[in-house]
């Protein structure tokens, strides 16, 4: 196949895949922060009030990815791009715990992960807008600290068979 | 938790496994939300193309169930502005810094069995659940 082919197909390809994941986390209701704040009301679970569906939600696409990740990565490539890009690196360090703190801190305060909060963007809350908005923010400034201390770039090394 | 919810959970992480499934098969890309939108910002890696087309469909996908007859879910932010404002800066500045979110740690880290994925989802499942108890049983209570 010619290259310029290739890459429209592949840009197709990505919008769908988007489409797919939009229609999912509206069709499971993570859409709604509260639904997800109700999942991280633990001490719900005890009086029977706990909303359990993330968990679910988590658990079928686990599933799905990684019975569909072991066939597709018997490839030597992807179809429609040069190579498979996977994090290789294995490393539990201090960048990876304290920026999953600094995100579950901002997760548990309104209830919206990076997914949700641009997939809700068509939904017409001013709240989701301003949330994407000051996202946007944080990962500017993360990435003028970073250039700052030279430290910037690609945060994990990539294989490319 | 209603019976047709659990079943609307399982459905839509379906969903959301098929569009990473697609990712990978099509473009050789971990479907993760942080790295999609975070390589857009300053890094002028000049893929920019696949990104936001990525993007465009998952703002258009939350209107298709909508065409099959599925109800379109309404959505509830509580929080104030402020707290929505620092609570952005912080999700956006920390899944960058931790290398991923939700979707590219806890969907696509998980099915790669990644030790780094299932130490980050751990621990960002359990400050939030520690954020919402401190607001909604310590303060709020």
């Amino acid at each position: 196949m010619i290259a310029p082919m290739r890459g429209v197909i592949g840009i197709g390809m990505a919008l769908l895949a988007g489409l797919l994941f939009g229609a999912g986390l509206s069709v499971s209701r993570m859409i709604d922060p509260a639904v997800v704040l109700a999942f991280l009301d633990v001490a719900a679970i005890p009086g029977g009030n706990w909303d359990g569906s993330l968990a679910l939600v988590m658990a079928a696409a686990v599933g799905v990815t990684l019975a569909g990740y072991r066939l597709v990565l018997r490839r030597a490539t992807p179809l429609f791009a040069p190579a498979f890009q996977v994090p290789t690196t294995r490393i539990i360090d201090g960048r990876l715990i304290g920026g999953a703190l600094l995100f579950g801190l901002g997760w548990g305060l309104v209830g919206y992960c990076p997914g949700p909060a641009l997939a809700g963007i068509g939904l017409g809350a001013l709240k989701t807008w301003v949330f994407v908005g000051a996202m946007t923010a944080g990962m500017l400034l993360y990435r003028l600290v970073t250039e700052r201390r030279g430290t910037g770039g690609a945060p994990v090394a990539l294989s490319r068979k | 938790m209603r019976e047709m919810d659990a079943l609307s959970a399982l459905a839509g992480g379906a969903l959301i496994g098929a569009a990473a499934v697609l990712l990978m098969l099509s473009l050789g890309r971990i479907a993760g939300i942080a790295g999609i939108t975070g390589g857009l910002i300053g890094a002028g890696s000049g893929d920019a193309g696949w990104r936001l087309a990525f993007i465009a469909g998952l703002i258009a996908g939350p209107f298709l169930p909508a065409l099959f007859g599925v109800p379109m879910p309404s959505v509830h932010v509580d929080a104030s502005i402020p707290v929505v404002v620092v609570a952005g800066i912080l999700v956006g500045f920390g899944v960058r810094l931790g290398s991923g979110c939700t979707s590219g740690h806890g969907v696509c880290g998980l099915a790669r069995l990644s030790p780094r994925s299932l130490a980050a989802t751990l621990v960002f499942m359990a400050t939030a659940m520690a954020v919402v108890f401190a607001i909604r049983h310590v303060i709020g209570g």
